[in-house]
């Protein structure tokens, strides 16, 4: 943005930059955890995203290791030290562990990793720097959203050292929960901890978008109408409301299962009129739009990224405006796609068909776009846009293999099979953390106000985009294949892939150590950044500002003329 | 602080509690409808024949047609019943004829047991079809020790099923019924 809005903009942000406040600025740890500073806050969210991403991605590193080679490697050992078992009653408790991780790693990466970087993180620091806030709406809320999360996911790992099922630890009905294996088959607290876990994470979640929109309603900058608002905040402002919306569901849902489980009603129980599917469908309603509550901002972020380093303003603003705001009318309406395999009728499968097909097309006008936007453009291919031009890669193969499996047809064989779990993997495991990653490096100047190491910085792109290619392509070929997904084991014709993917699981492990060590080096390095290291592509507010910004921002709203913001 | 700087914040302040409210109520809403759809979905059940619901009927105003139908019959005991129950013979009759067939059911332990039935059809989308005039699982059943009763079921199939595109090739429903003790009392 060269026009005179930014100027202004650019000169009011200074001004408060020097400005001495009158409020008291708390120090030490009475900062953080007393905190209602947006930007402390989203910092906050950012290292448990972190710190959750660790845990999640070791679980992970451990089925890997354990689905290398046919047989039972290492789980059976698990559970002789977890549980004091021997020969096969260790091999059964082996078994369940599987799962044990395979359901613990599927939270833990969807409600402490991916939610918290993205509608934590980055949405809490830049929704309001984008917009011209001084702060959030409910600063206060904001703080009760934050210190809800680590109980949840302390309650998610105390979980796994509960009992479940009869004689074993830890919930093993995978993130789904469905029952009647959530409810008769898991007798035991672990799964009671993972539903209350669930409820906090939930209410966080709900605060949080309640905080968020209401900011992004309300607190705009004089000039800075709904259609100049930049694009990130708009996609923060549709997956608020999918989280408003869609996470009171899965409450209801999963309150209904704490009652069945421990005060006799019998809602998904057919024993006293009620019906399993009922759950699935209750469920899903809440699942399908999670899928787009993660990915969403991942498509503001990049549509930032690419205008930034192409130096030219996103192409078809309006559209990829209003296509975000399909996605989530859209997403709401296509849940039984999960569940072609539960009897639907053959219309109902063909509504479901239809509209799930539906969704490729305000999709696809999102990554045409992108790519209008760096067509023709001077294009720099800087560390974030390599990441924003990987997600678009990596999400536009696991849309495709999206298309595929939303056909009634080809999901009968398909269905709980590795070509499924490779879907979900590409949209969410490489897609959205592309985009968490592009977001990382394309304002890690920013919060922190030191340059990263460029050459660390493309080893970490390179040997990360390598490692996540090889884990998650090979298994399309497993489950097309027929490879059953949540089973230790597997016969011997499955080797080869499995072999190739665990490999790929180790490359990635080296390019998480690449971005720890990346990460301390920038800030042991101290290079300064300066205000805006991006040039003159980076065009929205938050660049107007020093690095890292002012504790208290926009005292006086900086005014947008007439002319385009985004 | 000036007073119009003070006035601006309050009236933010007062705007922002408004829509933090209603969007508090959209998500109390969120978690009502969440729970309205446990009968929302029972009634959708029995009005569409989904998950094949079958349909309670009085008499068939609609006549028989030429186009048989074979009716299967199957039962299922849930383990903490201690009943045996056998299941009717099938039975093939044209569309639209009123029978009656019996299970017969026999309390093997020394207590008088109380069990309920519940069931559906498939194919499934055949349930919308398939009305009871009589049956035992309208109710909960009382056995007494040792006791062996027959329990009857009075049934027919709705000939608007000929018109169903879908069901063109049926030529069997099967009704399966499975028992479970009645000691649960659920919603």
């Amino acid at each position: 943005m060269t026009d005179t809005a930014h100027l202004e903009a650019h000169a009011t942000g200074h001004d408060h930059a020097s400005h001495v406040h009158d409020h008291h600025t708390p120090t030490g740890w009475r900062r953080w955890v007393y905190s209602t500073n947006h930007k402390d806050i989203g910092i906050m969210y950012l290292v448990f995203s972190i710190v959750a991403g660790v845990i999640g991605g070791l679980l992970s590193g451990a089925m890997r290791m354990e689905l290398q080679e046919p047989g039972i490697q290492i789980f059976h050992g698990l559970a002789a030290m977890a549980y004091g078992l021997e020969g096969d009653a260790a091999i059964d408790g082996g078994k369940h562990m599987f799962n044990v991780f395979v359901s613990a790693h599927a939270l833990i990466m969807v409600f402490f990793t991916v939610m918290p970087a993205t509608m934590g993180g980055f949405a809490n620091y830049f929704a309001p720097l984008m917009i011209g806030a001084p702060d959030t709406a409910f600063p206060r809320i904001n703080n009760v959203a934050f210190w809800l999360l680590p109980p949840a996911l302390l309650l998610t790992i105390l979980s796994m050292f509960f009992e479940g099922p009869a004689g074993a630890l830890g919930f093993g009905g995978g993130w789904t929960a469905y029952p009647p294996l959530s409810t008769s088959g898991h007798p035991g607290p672990a799964t009671d901890f993972v539903i209350f876990s669930l409820h906090v994470a939930g209410v966080s979640s709900i605060l949080g978008a309640i905080n968020l929109i209401t900011t992004i309603l309300n607190m705009r900058a004089p000039g800075m109408t709904l259609h100049k608002m930049p694009l990130f905040a708009w996609s923060v402002l549709v997956t608020a409301f999918l989280l408003l919306l869609a996470l009171p569901v899965l409450a209801g849902a999963i309150t209904m299962m704490l009652t069945d489980r421990n005060f006799g009603t019998t809602f998904f129980n057919p024993e006293g009129g009620g019906d399993p599917v009922l759950y699935q469908h209750l469920f899903w309603f809440f699942g399908h739009p999670e899928v787009y509550i993660m990915i969403l901002p991942g498509f503001g972020i990049v549509s930032h990224i690419v205008a930034t380093f192409s130096r030219k303003p996103v192409f078809g603003y309006m559209a990829m405006a209003y296509a975000m705001v399909a996605i989530g009318f859209v997403g709401f309406v296509v849940w039984a796609h999960h569940m072609y395999t539960t009897g639907l009728s053959l219309d109902v499968q063909r509504y479901f068909v239809a509209a799930t097909m539906v969704i490729a097309v305000p999709t696809g006008v999102k990554i045409f776009s992108w790519i209008a936007t760096m067509w023709g453009g001077s294009i720099t291919f800087r560390i974030p846009m390599l990441w924003a031009i990987g997600f678009i890669f990596l999400f536009t193969v696991g849309g495709v293999t999206g298309v595929v499996l939303a056909n009634a047809g080809a999901d009968r064989a398909l269905h709980d099979t590795y070509y499924v779990v490779a879907h979900f993997h590409y949209v969410l495991s490489l897609g959205a953390v592309f985009s968490i990653f592009a977001g990382w490096y394309y304002w890690f100047p920013k919060i922190f106000g030191y340059m990263y190491n460029e050459f660390l910085g493309k080893l970490h792109f390179w040997v990360m985009f390598i490692g996540v290619n090889l884990i998650f392509f090979p298994q399309h070929f497993l489950g097309l294949a027929g490879m059953p997904r949540r089973y230790v084991d597997y016969p011997d014709a499955f080797a080869l892939w499995n072999r190739v993917s665990s490999i790929g699981y180790y490359v990635t492990f080296v390019a998480m150590i690449i971005f720890f060590y990346a990460t301390w080096e920038a800030v042991r390095k101290k290079r300064l950044a300066g205000d805006n290291p991006w040039g003159d592509g980076a065009t929205t507010l938050e660049w107007t500002l020093s690095s890292p910004p002012p504790f208290h921002q926009f005292s006086t709203l900086p005014k947008m003329d007439s002319k385009d913001a985004h | 602080m000036t007073d119009a700087l003070l006035a601006m914040h309050e009236e933010r302040g007062r705007k922002n509690k408004r829509v933090g409210v209603m969007l508090s109520g959209l998500a109390v809403g969120m978690v009502g409808l969440a729970f309205a759809s446990v009968p929302l979905y029972q009634l959708f059940c029995q009005v569409t024949g989904y998950g094949g619901t079958t349909q309670v009927a009085s008499d068939n105003p609609k006549g028989v047609i030429a186009r048989e139908m074979t009716t299967r019959f199957d039962v299922n005991v849930d383990t903490a019943l201690a009943w045996t129950v056998q299941a009717a013979k099938p039975l093939k009759d044209q569309i639209g004829r009123v029978d009656t067939v019996n299970y017969i059911a026999t309390n093997n332990s020394d207590k008088p047991v109380t069990g309920q039935a519940i069931f559906n059809v498939v194919p499934e989308k055949a349930g919308v079809y398939f009305n009871k005039i009589e049956c035992f699982c309208f109710t909960e059943q009382t056995l007494q020790p040792g006791e062996t009763v027959e329990m009857p079921i009075v049934f027919f199939v709705d000939p608007d099923l000929d018109k169903n595109h879908e069901l063109a090739t049926v030529k069997e429903i099967t009704l399966s019924y499975t028992f479970y003790a009645s000691d649960n009392e659920g919603s």
